[in-house]
């Protein structure tokens, strides 16, 4: 007996009496002996409670984290703050332990809350129809692009190089299954280059969908107006996936004309925890509702007359509908969703705003201060809300990252693997945690480090290790 | 319509779908058994006008809450009307779905084809 | 800006411009409100830090062509408001912490509080995914620990952490399929799933691009066998496949299955769905299969928040490792004997990719790797051992006279840690239905069993207690059970109008569908 189970020997011997067996052993008749283990699993004993907690604070001690470095790390995770509130309701056992509202009687709480999720996305978003969230980012593209291939069954998907190296690596991984051929279209000048889409376009007979991102992973804004507007004159769709902490002041999909909008909920209340769990957010116009994935909450009454909630539109979904779905979604992210809209709801209408305004001025303070480095200059001039791209005259910006870390500062994402074509690229992002003093000190560790590499010097003990 | 009914003047496939012959030109629905199986109708996805059905196969869905079904063509031909009517209210397909619950009218293609379906009397007496 | 919904919230007070003052009677009834409901112009919760940098025009910055016309219309509330509100709707959520939750196939065991603790670690819950590898050791160690335990319990080698949940493992392992048969030159068209698969089965499998075929279940509840022979051919990729099945029987033809499906090139998938029965028994890889994904969410505790996160984690055999997604967590020696180090590989010329971004569930990770050092062999062993003690208790209660008549076994045999009963002679003779049977369990605060699934069961009823519930939370299950019977017997119609007294009432899903409302207007 464990300290989680409670079926005592005299527990035991009256089951097993009341089942007609003598041992619990019998009750596994049906497994073969050839199947049997036959002996323990090869892992280690059990351990008490504290002796499991000393165990993992060891293993969390070898990890650096935002806690123990400043930290200017983005590429589609980043280190805002999450408020004490968040934590305290979402510990609470209604919210932390049941399962799918699928007797909506006992769940009118689970439910509402993921109506007024929608409510926030749809708001977000400027689209009328959202989920109750999918797993997280890039999957979420994944998604976009099985509804584009349900509504209009076309086999090109165009993706711009803008888009999260992950989303586009999902969406080729994807692809396997669904037929659809993922073509890039590459950037200019740090945005997407719409005479390279207009010649991958075509005659846009074959093209499913066009796929963008906002800011794109280089930070830049987009302008998605006439890039969705050129999906539509071939009949294809239009999908971006969005940061959602700038769509609090950047142009809305809804208005740019974009048929789907996706993207990472991480920076809405949710932790940065190695990368998940997070949750996706989905929303789309009202002509593809009954082809979106995942849960919806609906509004109605019960037999009073009451107000209530209940999961709606179940006829697309995998229990139902099964090899016709609109997706095999089941379990997707409904805690990590209360988070963000319990965050959305803090911020409110104008703290969102100011977050965001806040974020654009640090954000062009900093691009400012980090191109004047000598041996730094800015990857591109477009507008940056974020998140901005530097190129480093530097022979390897591995080791320049190396040197601000040995200094307790994480300058950001190295972009060489992502973007071979460049590789002095490094993505710097901010949040509302990254001061004035912090973006200071960063210029100052990173133009040592730079000057460094460029100079040759040698590197210090415990870089580069 | 609260109690089975199965009008003598219709034809009927074994799959739960009645066809009315008006010359060249049928009507198609589903029957009580159908509408009663799938409980209050929420949703009529319907075909395009002009498309082709096919004797046997499926040419639209119907939804209620929790189930969905396809809907089988008797006889095969060309659409030349949908109920439109059925977007607003699905659920005369429940109510009179041998009336106002009509989905769509076929021009027919090989009236011989009514042959195959079953009579009033012979599908009530599968239905068990 | 205050928004009142068209839908007024029932009971309160009366709309603003009321000629009377509210009678206590109204008063009672508690309006139920959406956070848009109670926003005030002006009210905050948040206050941004202070701008410490020097002002910039903002149409300079971001034109304002690029800015959007008018701000999301976000609530205004205060904290304490927030607070209120949310904690307020948490109290209508039944919940795991609070009763008994016997869903089949779902595993809803005790959530251990000690996993919080350490999810909340700032080393795990403020690391950033893209962190150096040299600088997040213990979360690379911890994910290898785990794997290895996964591998050890599955019988197989090697263990991908990517998959966000059950249905995105299966299409993980569909899809590795697919490479696997592409590699080898060939191309299958088809996939073998039981009529009792869960429907995330078929749905993955379209997704995968692959057509569903059906195989048919035997009358003692395994898979027909003459029906598996004759349908697995060269054109099939894959048989997916959960054992113990969602009728909660063990397959004992498992290596005849297996064998049938090897013989014709095809890969056999493990749902791990029903794993809760076999931890430390049998395992998976012994039983012939390739592929095996874990729900992290179903035996291993992480919470289910209401409908997630969860995690779906597959193990491979050897001929499969080729083609996991990448990153995978790797182990280094390094040459002067010192202590291991751990490393994101991302050169993997065959693998399929990636399903997602970074890698993985890690918060999840924590949980289920606190539980499985918490609980060690022996532990997990017993835990399996409990879960299908317990089922097959409950089972005999509820085969006593006055309950098996009207709800009997489905199939007749030792059940695994699940079971499915059939309310089909209850609508018969009672007239009520399983559905009738589950509202009034909302009465007695227990949450009903899965109902209407699996399929191939009329009026199923699919129980599974699992292993962290005592035997007196059984007895009370069947004592209701019987009760309700009793109780239908004299008036079915309290159970055809249950529940009555939770919060709300039966909802009406017909007019939810027919006009949905997905969100506050405003």
């Amino acid at each position: 007996m464990t300290v989680y189970t409670s079926a005592t020997d005299a527990d035991r011997r009256a089951m097993l009496d009341a089942i007609g067996v003598a041992s619990v052993d019998e009750l596994f008749a049906d497994v073969p002996p050839a199947l049997r283990l036959g002996r323990p699993l090869a892992l280690p004993d059990g351990m008490a409670e504290q002796e499991v907690y000393e165990h993992l604070r060891e293993l969390a001690a070898r990890n650096v984290s935002a806690e123990d470095e400043i930290s200017f790390l983005g590429a589609g995770m980043y280190d805002h703050y999450v408020p004490a509130l968040i934590d305290s309701i979402l510990q609470r056992s209604e919210f932390l332990t049941p399962y799918t509202p699928y007797q909506p009687e006992v769940s009118q709480g689970g439910l509402q809350a993921m109506f007024e999720y929608q409510t926030a996305i749809s708001e977000l978003t400027g689209l009328p129809v959202s989920n109750a969230s999918v797993y997280e980012g890039p999957s979420a593209v994944g998604a976009a692009a099985y509804l584009a291939k349900l509504a209009n069954g076309r086999a090109r998907v165009l993706v711009s190089r803008g888009v999260h190296p992950h989303s586009r690596e999902t969406l080729r991984t994807l692809a396997a299954g669904t037929g659809q051929e993922i073509v890039e279209v590459p950037l200019r000048d740090g945005v997407t280059d719409p005479d390279a889409l207009a010649a991958a376009l075509g005659d846009g007979a074959d093209v499913n969908a066009l796929i963008l991102q906002q800011p794109n992973f280089l930070g830049a804004v987009e302008d998605l107006e006439p890039l969705a507007a050129a999906a539509h004159g071939v009949g294809a769709l239009a999908i971006c996936a969005c940061d959602p902490i700038p769509l609090g002041i950047l142009r809305t999909p809804g208005e740019c004309g974009i048929d789907v909008a996706v993207g990472e909920g991480q920076t809405l209340g949710n932790r940065l925890d190695f990368g998940g769990p997070s949750f996706g957010f989905f929303a789309a116009t009202e002509a593809h509702l009954r082809r979106m994935p995942g849960r919806i909450a609906g509004e109605t009454k019960d037999a009073d007359g009451r107000r209530g909630f209940v999961l709606t539109l179940q006829t697309r979904e995998q229990h139902i509908r099964r090899e016709k779905a609109t997706s095999n979604i089941c379990t997707s992210q409904a805690l990590n969703a209360l988070a963000g809209v319990i965050y959305l709801s803090w911020l409110g209408r104008r703290g969102l705003v100011e977050l965001g305004e806040l974020l654009v001025q640090r954000t062009a303070y900093a691009r400012d201060a980090l191109a004047a480095i000598d041996g730094i200059a800015p990857l591109h001039e477009q507008p940056v809300v974020r998140e901005l791209a530097l190129e480093l005259d530097v022979p390897d910006v591995a080791r320049v990252v190396e040197r601000c870390a040995a200094e307790g500062v994480n300058p950001g994402y190295p972009l060489a693997r992502d973007y071979p074509e460049h590789p002095g690229g490094l993505l710097v992002a901010l949040t509302e945690r990254r001061t004035r003093e912090q973006i200071d000190r960063l210029t100052d560790v990173l133009a040592r480090a730079v000057a460094a590499e460029r100079s040759g010097a040698e590197t210090p003990a415990g870089v580069g290790a | 319509m609260a109690d089975a009914s199965y009008p003598d003047d219709l034809l009927y496939h074994a799959e739960h779908d009645w066809a009315r012959l008006d010359g060249d030109v049928a009507t198609f629905g589903i029957t009580w058994y159908a509408q009663d199986s799938l409980g209050e109708v929420v949703f009529f996805d319907p075909p395009q006008a002009g498309g082709q059905v096919r004797a046997g196969e499926s040419y639209a869905e119907v939804e209620s809450v929790k189930a969905v079904s396809d809907v089988i063509a008797p006889l095969s031909g060309e659409i030349v009307e949908v109920n439109d009517a059925l977007g607003d209210a699905p659920e005369q397909i429940n109510e009179d779905p041998y009336g106002e619950g009509w989905m769509v009218k076929v021009r027919l293609s090989d009236p011989s084809e009514r042959d195959a379906l079953l009579s009033a009397a012979d599908y009530a007496a599968q239905l068990d | 800006m205050s928004a009142q919904a068209p839908s007024a919230p029932d009971g309160g007070a009366p709309a603003g411009g009321a000629e009377r003052e509210p009678t206590t009677d109204e008063l009672l009834v508690e309006p139920v409100l959406t956070i848009y409901e109670r926003s005030r112009e002006g009210r905050r919760a948040f206050a941004a830090p202070a701008l410490d940098v020097p002002a910039r025009p903002l149409d300079e910055l971001l034109p304002p062509a690029l800015r959007r016309a008018a701000p999301a219309r976000l609530p205004e509330v205060s904290e304490p408001e927030l607070v209120r509100h949310y904690n307020g709707i948490s109290k209508r959520n039944f919940d795991l912490d609070s009763g008994f939750y016997p869903l089949g196939s779902c595993t809803m065991k005790h959530n251990p509080k000690l996993h919080e603790r350490v999810a909340a670690l700032p080393g795990n819950a403020r690391l950033h995914p893209l962190q150096d590898p040299r600088r997040a050791q213990g979360a690379l160690e911890l994910m290898w620990n785990l794997q290895e335990t996964l591998a050890e319990i599955a019988g197989l080698p090697y263990v991908s952490l990517q998959p966000s949940a059950g249905s995105h493992g299966e299409l993980a392992g569909v899809l590795l399929t697919r490479a696997y048969h592409e590699d080898r030159g060939e191309r299958r068209t088809k996939v073998l799933t039981p009529d009792t698969a869960h429907g995330t089965n078929p749905a993955t499998v379209t997704m995968a691009g692959y057509e569903v075929v059906k195989v048919g279940t035997a009358p003692d509840g395994g898979v027909d066998l003459d029906d598996l022979r004759a349908k697995a051919d060269d054109q099939v990729a894959c048989l997916m496949l959960t054992n113990p099945n969602t009728l909660g029987l063990f397959d004992a033809n498992i290596a005849e299955i297996a064998r049938i499906v090897h013989g014709v090139g095809a890969t056999l998938y493990y749902d791990g769905a029903n794993l809760n029965a076999i931890m430390g028994i049998t395992r998976p890889g012994d039983m012939g299969f390739d592929i095996v994904h874990f729900n992290l969410h179903k035996s291993f505790t992480q919470p289910h928040g209401g409908g997630g996160p969860g995690a779906g984690p597959i193990a491979v055999s050897e001929r499969i490792e080729p083609f996991l997604p990448r990153p995978q967590v790797v182990r280094r020696e390094p040459a002067d004997g010192g202590p291991p180090s751990f490393d994101l590989d991302h050169e993997r010329p065959k693998s399929i990719g990636k399903l997602r971004g970074f890698q993985g569930n890690y918060g999840v990770f924590v949980r289920s790797y606190a539980y499985i050092r918490s609980l060690g062999a022996a532990g997990l062993r017993e835990a399996s051992e409990t879960a299908v003690l317990n089922a097959n208790y409950l089972l005999a209660l509820l085969k006593r006279a006055g309950v098996a008549e009207h709800l009997p076994v489905a199939y007749d045999r030792v059940c695994m840690h699940e079971f499915v009963l059939s309310g089909a002679p209850m609508r018969r003779e009672l007239g009520i239905r399983t559905l009738d049977l589950a509202k009034r369990l909302l009465d007695f605060k227990v949450h009903p069993p899965t109902v209407y699934f699996p399929l191939l069961v009329d009026e199923a009823l699919l129980v599974e207690p699992t292993e962290t519930e005592t035997k007196e939370t059984l007895e009370r299950f069947a004592a209701i059970v019987a009760a309700i019977l009793r109780e239908a017997a004299d008036d079915p119609e309290i159970a055809r109008q249950a529940p009555s007294t939770t919060l709300v009432r039966r909802l009406d899903e017909a007019k939810a569908a027919k006009q949905p409302v997905i969100r506050q207007p405003l």
